[in-house]
């Protein structure tokens, strides 16, 4: 479905951020980008999402080289993105967003089902604004139903567990399969530093200092990473002489 | 009544014709149509342009429209409206100018509105302005409101101003009584060469009263707006003014808050925000699937909502 090829990314003072990342992601796969703070993986998803422009590399969609597409241009392919920071609108409803999300007329029951499945009551929040009265958690979580509405073929969520307060991650993770679900054949790519997330992805990926250091089924990464995680978290630097 | 003063009825009063209950249309500085109701009386003014809007107290419910239309050119407006409403009354009062412009020369409305509100009376006063016409004479429309609310009243405006007027110098002043409050929302969007200006000034003399000036603007092309709002708290009261504008191309935008406390419980705040539209706004949008040009105007149409 995604194909990275050799991508490097630069920012402005020459420091490289991203440094030649192979990366493929198949159809129907649940995979998780992990790795230290950072590391670029957000960097990596805006790059993917064409919000940033890669200095090298092709970025290919379901075979199309879509490195020179537009953001919008992408959306329409099917790419989606729900950010780490959702952004607020003065004015623009949830109603407005979720509609706009889902490119066109949705029935309110549609609607509601969205808001329902993030944890939000939908008649409390159909009618408010995107605006600086919504808490993060919440905004949060209607970042999450515009992705459910949007159902795209490849969504990707950037750290969707920050700032998700009161609502358990049970219902987060359930909300991520019933995606894959729904729609035949997507995909998920899901920055996230939470170990329920990472177990229940087909691939990890570690992303660190701007490079691929591993890759591969849940089963061979995961292990190696929830040992890795332990030691870096032990205030004793000795933890790290586990083997 | 001709068809442009009905295509501008349509546009500023949302009405397809003539309303029900009390009204006066003015087309072209003459009396079109006007109509009053039991507890409604409008009678025009012997002394000068303009009518005198008389609600009974303990009026409920019922709306007062008075448009007033500038089909052509070479028109020069000017009306005098005073509005009485009545103890306890609770009424509606749709106003709007729609100036239509299609030769060389300007044409002017400048509307001079006075509210005079009796105890406990509330009044939602609805303004919407707007220029049509392909005309290059200028289309400018100069309010000015005065607003005198008595004990206990209220008085809700909402000014809107979105497209077409060349020129608005708009001026509005209240004096508040015991516990009355003013609320104003205005919005505003300039284009081209246009230039707007907004004066509100209000006075709190009365113990427990408040002023809420609330303003959102955008300012495209290389229009030119001002914002000013003066809020003066002369006794134990609260005030607060907020102007919120979105510039874009060459847009200037001013906002001038002057806010004096003559006494120790007078709690006055002045807001403003002036800048463009976010880039992460127009991003989000964007990976909604919308172009760049459509996610500015989505901003903007939800911004002045």
């Amino acid at each position: 479905m995604l194909q990275l090829e050799n991508v490097s990314l630069s920012v402005d003072d020459g420091k490289e951020i991203l440094k030649h990342i192979d990366l493929t992601i198949g159809s129907g796969k649940f995979v998780v980008i992990t790795g230290p703070n950072g590391g670029g993986k957000s960097t990596l998803a805006k790059t993917i999402a064409g919000i940033l422009s890669p200095a090298e590399g092709t970025i290919r969609f379901n075979g199309e080289d879509i490195t020179n597409r537009s953001i919008t241009e992408r959306a329409n392919l099917g790419i989606g993105f729900a950010f780490q920071q959702p952004v607020r609108f003065k004015g623009i409803t949830v109603r407005d967003m979720v509609r706009l999300a889902a490119g066109g007329d949705l029935p309110e029951s549609q609607l509601c089902t969205y808001l329902c499945d993030v944890g939000l009551c939908a008649k409390d929040y159909i009618d408010r604004e995107l605006n600086a009265s919504l808490s993060g958690g919440e905004i949060k979580r209607i970042e999450i139903a515009m992705s459910l509405a949007r159902k795209s073929k490849l969504t990707i969520f950037d750290e969707p567990e920050a700032g998700i307060d009161l609502w358990s991650f049970n219902s987060l993770i359930e909300v991520f399969l019933k995606l894959r679900r729904e729609i035949q054949g997507s995909s998920i790519l899901i920055i996230s530093h939470q170990e329920r997330i990472l177990e229940i992805a087909d691939e990890i990926v570690v992303l660190a200092g701007g490079k691929i250091t591993a890759q591969g089924p849940r089963d061979q990464i995961l292990p190696h990473l929830l040992k890795g995680e332990s030691c870096s978290f032990c205030p004793n630097q000795e933890g790290f002489c586990h083997e | 009544m001709n068809d442009i003063t009905k295509n501008l009825l349509e546009l500023i009063s949302d009405l397809p014709g003539v309303p029900g209950g009390a009204y006066n249309i003015r087309e072209d500085g003459q009396c079109a149509a006007r109509q009053s109701t039991e507890h409604i009386q409008i009678n025009p003014k012997t002394d000068k342009p303009g009518i005198d809007i008389i609600v009974q107290p303990q009026t409920k419910g019922e709306t007062v429209y008075i448009p007033a239309c500038v089909t052509h050119s070479d028109v020069n407006d000017l009306v005098y409206n005073d509005f009485y409403i009545g103890d306890d009354a609770d009424v509606t009062v749709v106003a709007g100018c729609g100036v239509h412009t299609d030769g060389e020369e300007e044409s002017q409305h400048n509307g001079i509105h006075r509210f005079f509100l009796g105890k406990n009376a509330r009044v939602k006063y609805v303004e919407k302005h707007i220029g049509v016409g392909k005309g290059t004479g200028k289309r400018v429309i100069n309010p000015r409101t005065f607003v005198d609310i008595g004990e206990g009243g209220y008085l809700e405006m909402d000014t809107t101003q979105i497209k077409g007027v060349d020129s608005t110098d708009r001026v509005t002043r209240g004096v508040l009584g015991e516990n009355a409050k003013l609320v104003i929302k205005e919005k505003i969007m300039t284009d081209g060469e246009q230039t707007a200006e907004t004066n509100f000034e209000v006075d709190l003399n009365g113990m427990g009263s408040g002023a809420d000036l609330i303003s959102r603007s955008v300012a495209k092309g290389r229009s030119k707006q001002v914002f000013r709002s003066k809020i003066n708290g002369n006794t134990n009261c609260s005030g607060h003014s907020e102007c919120d504008a979105i510039i874009m191309d060459e847009g200037v935008v001013s906002a001038i808050p002057e806010l004096t406390a003559n006494h120790l419980d007078a709690a006055l705040i002045h807001e403003a925000a002036i800048g463009k539209i976010a880039g992460e706004q127009i991003v989000k949008l964007m990976t909604l699937g919308l172009s760049e040009e459509e996610a500015e105007a989505k901003i903007i149409e939800g911004f002045l909502k």
